[in-house]
């Protein structure tokens, strides 16, 4: 019976196991009592700085999903410079997210030229009615209070000025 | 001693409700403590901890008031009497179980003479249930299921009853109450404390009862009649609401009954050394008897937990080539042991 040895040795680690469970906890934890420690860069959900965006739609036409719905329109602002030539400005009428499309790839993320959108570990946010989960752009703007902060930078790096 | 002498109907009736009492509570206390609670244990996990408040104690029972609700559904290709029967048929197999299973020296349902070999013989009944179900559920993974359980319940019944005739040449009686009172008044080494329990001169005989009682239960390693990913539950495949529940209480019940039975066979029974005779034996035995319980239906499931499933020629390799043989040599041993001393 040369089966014996290893069948003793699947008895043990199992034993082993509840013994381990019984003294130092489960590897799972109780969710709605208890949180995990989630990673900082953990894709939960997208978060929209609102004064950041410029609604050069690079995020919505890179969307696999097509699940981001920006809607914007040009404002005069009053020259830099004492008789020069008004500015034109976009201005941010609409920014949903649709979650219930959404896969979470980032790469609007990644594309975002004038880094307006970020990724938070945060997950709660689900729905009884699946039209709720279209996210509008206040909604996104709450997100960014939960936005962690960019990792350090590495030794001798200069910050820009 | 109580003299009270109660008509034999009265105590007809309350031996069948103890009885009925006993089942679903075996059933659910295995359901909980080793199905829900160890499994979950032995996998880092805490396993169900919210229904009832006190680490889920409520689950199981709140499962079964589920399945009681549940819509009572038979196939329309099924043999409707048939398939409405069979849980039953398994569950009737599961309650003549307890009518041997002594708890006292005066607990015990009926005393039955040949009390080992009637148990062994209704605990293959179910086997009967399981075929009807699968025949009558007009399903092929249900039949494939069904006669999988019946290659394989014949197959290690074998063991079963051959493990047990070592136990009934060293105690010379068949009745479980008189096996008890052999292991009781026997002596190890003329050391008669603890009596003789026949788990250490017949631990082959032991090893191979735990394993055919697992393959009786159909469960892992030995689950391959109601093998969840490719049977879809076997026999068990068209069943919902309480025609289920009964399998499952059968399944957990019958555990319970097996483990009590290899607890008398093996360990002693309700028997401990304190108190051999009078009051306090008979009120002590079920606490013993269901500590000894606890213990073999620990084994039980702590295997079960373990262990792959076995592939069908394996399996019956595993009963024919090494189990048979082995409870055999078992028998002649014991039995020349027994003529030498």
């Amino acid at each position: 019976m040369p089966e014996l040895p290893g069948l003793a040795k699947g008895l043990g680690v199992t034993f082993k196991t509840m013994i381990n469970t019984w003294t130092k906890g489960a590897v799972t934890v109780q969710y709605p009592h208890e949180k995990e420690d989630l990673a900082p860069r953990t894709r939960g959900v997208i978060a929209l700085k609102e004064e950041n965006c410029t609604v050069c739609m690079l995020c919505a036409r890179e969307c696999p999903d097509w699940c981001i719905y920006i809607e914007g329109h040009k404002e005069k602002r009053p020259p830099r410079r004492e008789g020069g030539k008004p500015r034109t400005v976009n201005a941010l009428d609409r920014f949903d997210i649709d979650y219930a499309l959404c896969m979470y790839c980032g790469i609007c993320v990644e594309v975002c030229p004038f880094d307006a959108l970020f990724w938070t570990p945060e997950y709660e946010y689900s729905e009884s009615s699946i039209a709720d989960l279209l996210h509008d752009k206040d909604r996104l703007g709450e997100w960014m209070v939960t936005v962690p902060d960019p990792p350090a930078l590495e030794a001798g790096a200069v910050k820009k000025k | 001693m109580f003299a009270v002498t109660i008509p034999y109907w009265e105590l007809t009736i309350i031996k069948t409700v103890v009885v009925l009492a006993v089942i679903p509570a075996g059933a659910l206390i295995l359901g909980y403590v080793f199905l829900l609670k160890i499994m979950a244990h032995m996998q880092s996990r805490m396993g169900p901890m919210e229904a009832g408040g006190f680490h889920g104690w409520f689950q199981l029972i709140g499962d079964a008031i589920k399945f009681i609700q549940k819509e009572d559904i038979i196939p329309a290709e099924a043999d409707q009497r048939v398939f409405a029967l069979a849980p039953l048929v398994v569950l009737m197999s599961t309650f003549l179980l307890y009518v041997v299973v002594p708890a006292g020296p005066r607990l015990v349902v009926q005393n039955l003479d040949v009390g080992i070999f009637y148990a062994l013989a209704v605990s293959s009944l179910g086997v009967i249930g399981v075929l009807m179900a699968g025949w009558a559920s007009a399903n092929k993974y249900s039949l494939l299921g069904s006669l999988r359980a019946a290659g394989q319940l014949i197959a290690y019944e074998l063991p079963l009853v051959l493990a047990v005739v070592g136990v009934v040449i060293q105690a010379q009686t068949m009745s479980l109450q008189g096996i008890v009172h052999a292991q009781a008044n026997g002596a190890m080494f003329g050391f008669s404390w603890v009596g003789n329990p026949f788990l250490f001169t017949q631990i082959v005989g032991f090893v191979i009862f735990l394993a055919a009682a697992q393959a009786e239960l159909t469960q892992t390693p030995f689950d391959m009649p109601v093998a969840e990913s490719e049977l879809v539950a076997g026999y068990m495949t068209e069943y919902s609401g309480f025609r289920f529940l009964f399998f499952f209480m059968a399944e957990f019940g019958t555990a319970f009954a097996l483990s009590a039975i290899a607890s008398t066979l093996y360990l002693g029974g309700w028997y401990q050394p304190f108190f051999k005779t009078g009051i306090m034996a008979d009120v002590l035995g079920p606490v013993v008897l269901a500590v000894k319980i606890m213990l073999v239906a620990f084994v039980i499931f702590w295997v079960r937990f373990t262990f792959p499933r076995f592939r069908e020629d394996q399996l019956q390799a595993f009963a024919w080539k090494i189990l048979i043989p082995l409870s055999l040599v078992n028998i002649m041993a014991t039995a020349v042991f027994k003529v030498a001393f």
